[in-house]
């Protein structure tokens, strides 16, 4: 395949509305310090999307936006044909009724038990029967297969495990969109296979739209059925289909894809010439070192 | 940039950091209905806030009382006036040294707790998990806080004085020899229930807002790290303290200055 | 500790509280006596009311029977109106007189109820007939000094102060 302006909509995806869409966004914490400069996405509906790039990017701040924590400086973000405005209160709780977020590490309640975490919005937004509440909670943690771990204490439970709940807590309410945060980040070869697994089972079953931020190439691109990688300040490199990206030829995405060490983003921090640092005035040819290439 | 500037820019933050503290608690204050319709997260509160200090209170009013028997005595009974070892004992703790006491106590104990408490739960990023499910963290988690806070520091204070007067009977009376007679009837003459016992509860319930409300910022607004929650519960205790002594000062002056 | 625990604790916390406030209010301050059951007014007009302040004690035989409600300036008549509240277990003749009276030597001022032998009692909202103004200290003096004057066989005669 062959590389393509990276803003296109690849045409490889249904022609669908898509669910959420980032138009000309510019948002950052501190003005001066932009960290999306005028970012243009369209997130399909029913599909697993991951937004890939390195450290600094932006992609966790582009979750913030969709989920109204933030209010973009420049330009808008639409959810399903809404445009968020974080000013409405009513419109944001609406919005976030709809959706699910699992944060990096669990973010679990930790003064409540297995169980009371994943009826928490159970119990806070419905007004269903404590049997029936006790009904779903177990539901859901048999799908992540914790039915067994109800009772434990969050103190009580591992980093996996921690992961697998808090993504029962997101879909208690059967989201339409699931947000993911790192959610390979810090684990072991199995509770990755086993958190790739859910992401793929959930998506295809509940119907919903899943977006997946990460660094982790190889399961992002085993579950994904689109891919945008980003780069600083969200610009975007490249989207497309998982094979598009591991055959694209442009320097960046390889770099991305196949976890190069050095090539667009360089191995070595912006520093003066070698010769002044270590005081070697004077010497004409420069001696190899290590981020050269031949 | 000069002195002059960098002072300037100094007052400045000061300012903000004082605005931003005024609409934390206009925040608060508006989340507070929807947390009393919810009053089992309030009574859970309550225990862990006022429960769980009131042995460190009752055994602080209890020394409190035995020292002020002790020092008043040594005082009065020069001037032959011992008889009022009782009145005085009973003012001095009513008016003043249990609310501004147990206010103290308090800060160092709840409120480092909530400082603690919130400053984790927002560096573990629960408080974002739960605005992002929809639900208001200030109603579910810091307004139950503060009415706890408030309906508990009123039955702290009540409980200082009256377990203080109870120590400084019984080293009066049962050690000393101080009349018990005396010791009663004095007191219920010249102490106005209104007057003291009631103002004295006033500044209970203000000290209780202080407090609570200083545990409650310090800790929401947090940097999300070992050493940033170490140092807001520091500060929970600095500036509740000077805060609660400060208003000590104007409070008495309105409540007791005209007699 | 479980929910009804918690609770439980809670219900005991408040309580405490109440039996608390109870024991200050009753034991170790003056609830138990006057100003809380139901009181009628009386008022009394006093050329100088001296150093007696709102909430002052009435007490007649030396026992308390009420409280110093508001005193006022009556713009007419520039006299100092006091309006009493009595409780209402005790009733006193229409010819009883208020003087305002100081506890010990330098004490604070109230008023002391002096009770006639008229058949019929003052009812809620009458005003005492017979009053005794507050001693003013250097009024005193000044008596005693005219007083001196006089008596010394001096000739001529101050008029009365």
């Amino acid at each position: 395949m062959l590389s393509r302006h990276p803003c296109e909509n690849p045409p490889a995806l249904e022609n669908t509305p898509p669910l959420i869409e980032i138009d000309h966004v510019t948002f950052g914490y501190d003005s001066s310090r932009p960290i999306l400069k005028d970012v243009t996405l369209r997130f399909p509906r029913g599909k697993v999307t991951a937004i890939l790039g390195g450290s600094g990017c932006g992609k966790t701040t582009l979750l913030r936006l969709i989920g109204g924590v933030h209010a973009a400086d420049k330009g808008r973000v639409v959810f399903d044909g809404h445009v968020i405005n974080t000013r409405d209160q009513d419109q944001l709780y609406r919005l976030r009724r709809r959706l699910g977020m699992l944060f990096q590490f669990g973010a679990l309640f930790t003064d409540l038990t297995v169980f009371d975490n994943v009826a928490f919005p159970l119990r806070e937004h419905t007004t269903l029967s404590e049997p029936m509440i006790r009904d779903i909670v177990l539901m859901k943690l048999n799908a992540v297969g914790l039915r067994g771990a109800a009772g434990l204490r969050i103190s009580e439970v591992s980093g996996g495990m921690a992961r697998r709940i808090a993504l029962a807590r997101a879909i208690a309410l059967d989201p339409e969109l699931i947000m993911y945060d790192e959610p390979f980040a810090g684990l072991d070869l199995i509770s990755m296979g086993v958190a790739a697994k859910l992401i793929r089972t959930l998506n295809d079953v509940t119907g919903a739209t899943s977006l997946v931020v990460s660094h982790d190439v190889p399961e992002c691109m085993s579950i994904s059925d689109h891919v945008i990688l980003l780069a600083n300040q969200g610009r975007v490199v490249a989207q497309g289909t998982p094979a598009e990206l591991m055959a694209s030829t442009d320097p960046e995405t390889r770099q991305f894809v196949r976890g190069e060490p050095d090539g667009p983003v360089k191995f070595h921090y912006p520093a003066p010439e070698i010769d002044a640092d270590f005081g070697l005035g004077g010497v004409t040819h420069r001696a190899a070192s290590i981020g050269d290439r031949a | 940039m000069n002195a002059v500037a960098r002072i300037g820019v100094i007052a400045l933050e000061q300012f903000r950091g004082w605005g931003h503290a005024v609409f934390f608690l206009l925040d608060l204050l508006r989340a507070v209905p929807a947390s009393l319709s919810r009053f089992g997260l309030v009574v859970a509160q309550i225990h862990a806030i006022g429960v769980r200090s009131l042995v460190i209170i009752m055994a602080s009013g209890l020394a409190v009382g035995f020292v002020l028997a002790l020092q008043m005595y040594y005082a009065l009974v020069t001037y032959g006036a011992a008889e009022s070892l009782g009145l005085i004992v009973n003012l001095s703790l009513v008016r003043e040294l249990s609310p501004v006491v147990t206010a103290l106590l308090f800060a160092g104990r709840a409120g480092t707790s909530l400082t603690a408490e919130i400053g984790l739960m927002k560096a573990g990023e629960q408080i974002a998990a739960m605005e992002m499910m929809a639900i208001d963290p200030k109603s579910r988690v810091l307004a139950p806080r503060l009415l706890a806070g408030i309906v508990s520091m009123p039955i702290l204070c009540v409980l200082f004085s009256a377990v203080g007067i109870i120590g400084a009977w019984s080293v009066a009376v049962l050690l000393i020899g101080v009349d018990a007679g005396n010791f009663w009837s004095i007191m219920q003459t010249q102490v106005d229930v209104w007057r003291d016992v009631g103002n004295g509860l006033v500044k209970a319930c203000v000290f209780g807002v202080i407090c609570t409300v200083v545990a409650l910022y310090q800790g929401y607004e947090t940097e999300a790290t070992p050493e940033g929650v170490a140092y807001a519960t520091t500060r929970t205790v600095v500036i509740s303290s000077l805060w609660i002594l400060g208003m000590d000062f104007v409070l008495t002056a309105m409540m007791f200055s005209t007699p | 500790m479980g929910k009804k625990g918690i609770e439980i604790m809670v219900g005991v916390f408040v309580l405490m509280g109440m039996l608390g406030l109870a024991f200050l209010a009753l034991k170790a301050a003056n609830l138990g006596s006057v100003t809380g059951g139901d009181t009628y007014s009386l008022s009394a007009r006093f050329d100088n009311v001296g150093g007696l302040k709102a909430r002052a004690p009435v007490r007649s035989a030396g026992v308390l029977v009420g409280r110093v409600d508001s005193i006022e300036l009556d713009p007419a008549t520039f006299q100092g109106v006091v309006t009493l509240d009595i409780d209402k277990r005790y009733q006193f003749p229409k010819d009883t007189a208020a003087k305002i009276l100081t506890s010990g030597l330098l004490g604070d001022q109230y008023i002391g109820l002096v009770p006639g032998g008229d058949d019929k009692n003052l009812v809620d909202g009458e005003a005492v007939a017979q009053t005794q103004s507050a001693v003013v200290l250097e009024n005193l003096i000044g008596q005693f000094m005219t007083g001196r004057a006089e008596s010394s066989g001096a000739a001529a005669s101050e008029p009365a102060q």
